[in-house]
């Protein structure tokens, strides 16, 4: 999923300060799984900037509603009704959400309410880690599940590099070292011959380098 | 004498000697006499000066501008260079401009995280890694051609060399890793620090055992003590570094005002000793900022004088 992690309130404040009315637009997608961004975190933001604009004396009304998804035009157009009635929107879904919102009503601004991390995974309640940064290659099959771009912090393709210390990163003591955790794959899985193949030069135009990237599917397209 | 490249330092090894480089760090401004008189520091001592390039990170003078004062005072650099700043444009560019100031040797590293550095907002690189800068080194070399497959007009003549640790973990794919480079195309290898040496000598025995050495110039990396304390730091806070406890004792119970002589001292019976170990061809003595040292232990370790070789 697309882990995200909420913005401080001050900064959302700084930007909706200047508003009467505005909507507190949550998602009910991953940002409801990593707790930054669904139907609880909309309304207790909601409820801190109603205290907030109260304690300043400032007459601001505050709706929530949470939608299924903000990455999908069906659901969006459930707020189309109501929109015009709001001088700003916060979105606390991921940076999709935020943009395909912004796309949608022309007219109405919209702000960010979280920062959006990563591709992780929960790895304990309050805990999520990455575990994919969407090159359009994957590699995974050649480093035994375990993913070198997303999780070594130089994207070292034929590692580890001198920094790996007891199964660490150079970076950081609480950071495992993921070629350790690749050679404990490859050890594991019978195929630590398979270390000493050279990984070639990487095509990155399927990453960020390539500019912004579309998957077209024509067998789905209607 | 069968050589590749015009390298001084390839030359060297191929005669049989026992090759003995030093590396001098750039400075942190624009002044060229502070690598001037670093490299005259230790110029009659040393086959090649690696230059390390914006070494744990922090901004330096550019390795390849300091390699060509080097070359204009008539010296043999060894270009550093890391894949950590540069994208494979920058790189193979960098490579030619190098390579067109006869700068004819190359070390090819990842570099440490910029999270070390005076830049740690920064972004990183890392398009290709070291390994995969040595196949590009050689690709140019060997090919003549562009890592893209067009061809180099009067392509790049460099010795292609590589580093490794022989210490950092996990242990049981030391060899293979070497085994990898030497695939990649590394044709000389300059380690990490050894202290440890039984584990080092350990790790040159199962390199011998599958061939390796035959391969590969293995030039032993150095670097003196100046105190227990770097004994200590080097131990707990340098990534990768293994650094015996007798060591560092031994330094500990010498008088402090003795404890770099006794450094000088341990780093010359290292080089006594290593000569001993079949399969090392060189030593790399890595004297940080403390360069005046290197004539003394390259001298004390019977390594001097240097040979000559056209």
């Amino acid at each position: 999923m697309i882990v995200a992690d909420k913005k401080p309130i001050e900064e959302i404040i700084e930007e909706i300060k200047d508003n009467q009315n505005i909507l507190i637009l949550g998602c009910n997608e991953c940002v409801t799984v990593c707790e930054a961004g669904g139907k609880k975190e909309v309304g207790v933001l909601a409820s801190a900037l109603r205290m907030y604009f109260l304690n300043n004396g400032k007459e601001v009304k505050i709706d929530e509603v949470t939608l299924e998804r903000q990455c999908d035009h069906e659901y969006l157009e459930e707020i189309r009704e109501g929109i015009d009635k709001y001088d700003a929107v916060v979105s606390l879904a991921c940076g999709v959400g935020v943009q395909f919102m912004a796309e949608k009503y022309h007219a109405t601004p919209i702000y960010p309410g979280v920062n959006t991390c990563f591709l992780g995974a929960t790895e304990e309640r309050g805990l999520w880690t990455e575990r994919c940064q969407a090159c359009g290659q994957c590699i995974l099959a050649r480093t035994g599940g375990i993913c070198p771009v997303s999780r070594c912090a130089k994207r070292v393709l034929n590692g580890p590099c001198g920094g790996s210390t007891s199964g660490h990163c150079e970076i950081n003591k609480e950071v495992v070292c993921a070629w350790q955790l690749i050679i404990e794959r490859l050890t594991n899985l019978g195929r630590l011959d398979d270390y000493e193949k050279l990984a070639p030069v990487k095509d990155w135009s399927s990453d960020r380098a390539g500019g912004p990237r579309k998957v077209i599917r024509e067998d789905v397209q209607q | 004498m069968n050589v590749k490249t015009p390298s001084k330092l390839e030359k060297i090894l191929a005669a049989g000697h026992l090759a003995v480089t030093s590396e001098c760090g750039p400075p942190r401004g624009t002044d060229p006499e502070v690598i001037v008189k670093k490299a005259n520091l230790i110029k009659d001592h040393v086959d090649a000066i690696n230059i390390t390039d914006n070494q744990t990170s922090v901004t330096r003078m550019s390795s390849l501008a300091a390699c060509i004062h080097l070359k204009l005072l008539g010296l043999e650099p060894v270009l550093q260079m890391v894949t950590r700043d540069r994208n494979r444009i920058a790189l193979q560019s960098d490579i030619l401009g190098a390579a067109s100031f006869d700068i004819h040797n190359i070390l090819c590293l990842s570099g440490d995280h910029q999270s070390f550095g005076d830049c740690p907002q920064g972004q990183n690189v890392h398009d290709i890694d070291s390994m995969q800068l040595l196949q590009t080194v050689r690709h140019m070399r060997d090919e003549g051609k562009f890592l893209g497959g067009d061809e180099i007009k009067r392509p790049p003549q460099m010795f292609a060399g590589a580093a490794a640790n022989p210490f950092a973990d996990p242990f049981e794919i030391r060899v293979p890793r070497l085994a990898k480079k030497i695939a990649a195309g590394a044709e000389f290898i300059q380690t990490q620090c050894i202290y440890n040496l039984d584990k080092f000598e350990e790790w040159m025995r199962l390199a011998r055992e599958r061939g390796l050495l035959e391969k590969v110039s293995i030039l032993a990396g150095l670097t003196p003590m100046k105190s227990a304390g770097m004994a200590r730091y080097m131990k707990n806070r340098v990534p990768g570094m293994d650094v015996p406890d007798e060591l560092i004792k031994r330094l500990a119970d010498t008088p402090k005002e003795k404890q770099a002589q006794e450094g000088i001292d341990v780093c010359v019976e290292s080089i006594q000793r290593l000569k001993e170990v079949e399969g090392i061809r060189g030593f790399h003595i890595m004297a940080i900022e403390w360069e005046e040292k290197v004539p003394e232990i390259v001298e004390r370790g019977g390594l001097y004088p240097r040979p000559e070789v056209d």
